[in-house]
């Protein structure tokens, strides 16, 4: 047993961290949030060349083949720096799908393009109020044609592809469900930007009216593949919240540090000293149910679903009670567009609907267990 | 990152689960499995009587104190063996609570600090449940406070003469030996003037009253000394060094309790799963759901936390302070998870007999223990203090006793 990264993904982490320092300060990030730009090709750009994008893709789809667990350490500078690139639905929604169940002919048209950064990718599953539900997939599919709306869809206003969940038949179960996949350049789409949260990462309408579509994967067996998916972007998606936790805590400690009131560091009073302790405890404890999904992730172990969804609610929980404990340390500075602190509160709160709410994750966790103990 | 035993791994697990097929006192296996905090005991025979006769027999066949060196009665065991062992031994492992103290903080600090002769005739029978070790540090004024104690330890040729008072001392109602922290010298710092001694606690002049607890058990005790005489060499480390001293022990005593803390996590899962309420079945509940969904995730986080712990320690690193989380988590997650199991119940959880309560009072006992979790080996606000200060890098609290005298310092909080 060795439950750590290696020296290698710990290099790796090394290296993502100092480009990321460099090519993502927040000054970066605010070009973005300040909505001059829909997300910093640039760093896009770079990440590509950086090999990230491609990373746990493999190398006859022109990917790094390096792994899961490379991804996650990567996953996680790309949340500590609030990362303003669609990394999240490109490539843990859209490359994850089209790895589970693509055709041969749809990875070599996509994937490569992916890891270069010519592709931006995502995947268009709500339509609207609601949780990850066969029951709520409205959009239809009928001969390889889409008519319905999604709403909303993560960089869906600047992704080239889509992954759409479709009703193939009539009724809630999960053999209604089928997958296809969507050129949003081609004919038929309709795309409209959506005011958000986290403006860093942009959120979209989009309307497909006679919109013709290839499958991804076996009629009917689209819900199937999209929870596998979903499983495995929460792990990845933890990590991103355990970066940005990680962050956030850092941020409050340091100030603590910096800022005198009644005459000495704020960070010298225990109220503030056991706010900040408690933030350490849930990241902590965020980190290593993390470090335990990657784990499930990278062997595509039988523990998986419980470990995803234990990672999703953990890290979803670490990063809100970070992000917000953060500002409430900064006090009336914390609670600015000046300061930082905004950004990781915007990302937190945004990312922990991304996959669908906590309280859905919640319901799949127990569900999960019940599984494994009548197992 | 891989969760698979090692050849070597895989291998001594099936030595030590054959070993414990074979040997351990599978009659009180249910009872055992079914027993948490709050309610370990057995209804047909005195729990210390059984866990004694497990641990000697461990001890005989090389299972004892695993990671304790082999001359004095361990098996030099790696600190994932431990875990494996752990696993292994399973309900059979509550039995060696009785042995924590000891096992967990007095042996290693006694191998830090006593002489080579003492460690060879004194550990071993530590070791194999012989002989029982508790840890003489908590006083009336001292708790969080440890340094803030005043039991005296004064030279008279070469014996010390003790006289005080110490109290919360686990198991010393049972217990043949001790370690003690005393003061030496009033006239410095309170940090500065305090010596550790161990003792033989039937020496002349000590005297044990056990406490009753909230709970109605006794576990802890009062323990006073009347010129109680110690010879100068059972004194671990230099006279006026006991605060470093000290901080070994509680060091382990951290790591110890830390390890393998109940979270009462599982026993409710347990309960909830077969549990039905007027609408269906507990499990199925929104509002139940939710509630365990949150203490799963805490649960499972604690125990990854220190499998993170365990690889860091195989690696040669040391305990560090993060591992004061596990018991700052699992206190309060206990004492919140045994008052729900009771809300689950409505009017009936206030009923706590063994004879007539829900899951003979399983949780009842566990709520009325929990607070001392909270308590014990340092209190949920020293343990955000310690990550606060030794983690994160926060200043210190302001200690306004820190350079006066042990005997400046006032006492009373009022007129």
């Amino acid at each position: 047993m060795n439950f750590d990264f290696s020296d290698d993904q710990k290099q790796l982490r090394d290296q993502a961290r100092k480009f990321l320092a460099e090519k993502c300060s927040p000054k970066a990030v605010r070009v973005v949030l300040d909505g001059k730009a829909p997300y910093d090709k640039e760093l896009w750009k770079g990440l590509a060349e950086m090999g990230f994008l491609g990373v746990a893709i493999p190398e006859e789809f022109g990917g790094a083949g390096a792994g899961h667990l490379e991804l996650c350490v990567i996953a996680e500078e790309m949340g500590r720096t609030n990362a303003p690139v669609p990394f999240s639905s490109t490539v843990y929604l859209a490359a994850e799908a089209l790895l589970i169940a693509g055709s041969d002919a749809q990875k070599k048209k996509w994937l490569p393009a992916i890891a270069s950064g010519e592709a931006i990718g995502t995947l268009a599953l709500f339509e609207g109020k609601g949780n990850p539900s066969p029951k709520n997939v409205k959009l239809t599919a009928a001969n390889g044609v889409l008519n319905g709306v999604k709403k909303p869809v993560a960089d869906g206003a600047i992704a080239n592809f889509a992954v759409v969940a479709a009703r193939t038949g009539s009724g809630g179960r999960d053999g209604d469900i089928s997958l296809f996949l969507v050129d949003l350049k081609a004919g038929g789409v309709e795309v409209k930007s959506l005011t958000n949260l986290d403006p860093t990462r942009g959120q979209a309408e989009i309307t497909f009216k006679d919109c013709r579509a290839e499958p991804l994967g076996p009629a009917g067996e689209g819900w199937s593949i999209l929870t596998q998916v979903l499983d495995r972007a929460a792990v990845l998606c933890a990590f991103e919240q355990v970066g940005g936790s990680d962050r956030a805590l850092e941020m409050g400690r340091d100030y603590a540090l910096d800022r005198i009131a009644f005459g000495r560091q704020i960070g010298s009073f225990q109220a503030v000293k056991h706010m900040l302790a408690d933030m350490y405890v849930s990241a902590t404890l965020a980190r290593s149910n993390s470090y335990y999904g990657a784990w499930a992730l990278s062997t595509n172990a039988g523990e998986l679903p419980e470990a995803a969804a234990a990672a999703r609610i953990s890290a979803t929980q670490a990063f809100q009670h970070c992000a917000k404990n953060n500002i409430q340390v900064h006090g009336g500075m914390g609670f600015t567009w000046e300061f930082d602190c905004h950004m990781y509160y915007r990302r937190a709160n945004a990312m922990a609907l991304g996959l669908g709410s906590l309280s859905y994750w919640e319901d799949q966790l127990i569900d999960r267990m019940r599984k494994k103990n009548a197992a | 990152m891989n969760f698979d035993d090692t050849p070597q791994e895989a291998e001594f697990r099936a030595t030590a689960r054959a070993w414990i097929a074979a040997n351990a006192p599978k009659q009180y296996e249910e009872e055992l499995r079914k027993s948490s905090l709050g309610r370990t005991q057995l209804k047909n025979a005195n729990i210390l009587d059984v866990a004694k006769a497990w641990q000697k027999k461990k001890a005989d066949a090389g299972w004892a104190c695993l990671h304790w060196p082999m001359e004095y009665g361990g098996r030099g065991a790696s600190p994932i063996e431990r875990v494996i062992w752990q696993q292994e031994e399973g309900a059979f492992g509550k039995l060696s609570h009785m042995f924590i103290i000891g096992h967990g903080m007095c042996g290693p600090t006694m191998m830090a600090f006593a002489r080579e002769e003492h460690k060879r005739s004194y550990l071993p029978p530590l070791a194999s449940g012989e002989k029982v070790w508790c840890q003489l540090f908590s006083e009336p004024a001292g708790g969080s406070d440890v340094a803030g104690l005043r039991t005296r330890a004064e030279k008279d040729g070469n014996d010390w003469v003790i006289n005080g008072q110490k109290i919360w001392t686990s198991g010393a109602h049972y217990s043949d030996y001790g370690i003690l922290l005393t003061r030496t010298d009033p006239s410095v710092p309170k940090h500065k003037g305090l010596t550790m001694f161990f003792l033989d606690m039937k020496s002349p002049g000590v005297e044990v009253r056990p406490i009753k607890q909230a709970s109605g058990a006794s576990d802890f005790n009062e323990v006073y000394f009347t010129n109680v005489r110690i010879p100068d060499h059972q004194r671990l480390g230099e006279v006026n060094d006991g605060w470093n001293v000290s901080l070994t022990t509680l060091m382990n005593e951290r790591s110890a309790i830390g390890a393998g803390v109940s979270t009462g996590f599982p026993e409710l899962f347990d309960y909830c799963s077969n549990l039905m309420l007027e609408d269906g079945p507990a499990i199925e509940n929104r509002a139940v759901r939710s509630k365990l969904a949150n203490w799963a995730v805490k649960a499972s986080g604690l125990r990854y936390t220190s499998m993170r712990a365990i690889s860091a320690l195989s690696k040669g690193d040391r305990p560090g302070p993060e591992n004061s989380i596990g018991k700052l988590v699992a206190g309060s997650m206990i004492q919140d998870i045994a008052s729900y199991a009771l809300d689950l119940q409505g009017g009936a959880g206030v009923v706590s007999g063994a004879e007539d309560a829900e899951l003979a009072g399983r949780f009842q006992a566990m709520l009325l223990r929990a607070p001392g979790t909270r308590v014990e080996g340092g209190t949920d606000e020293i343990m955000r203090n310690i990550i606060a200060e030794r983690v994160l890098g926060l200043p210190g609290d302001i200690r306004v006793d820190k350079d006066v005298p042990f005997n400046k310092i006032p006492t009373k909080g009022r007129g």
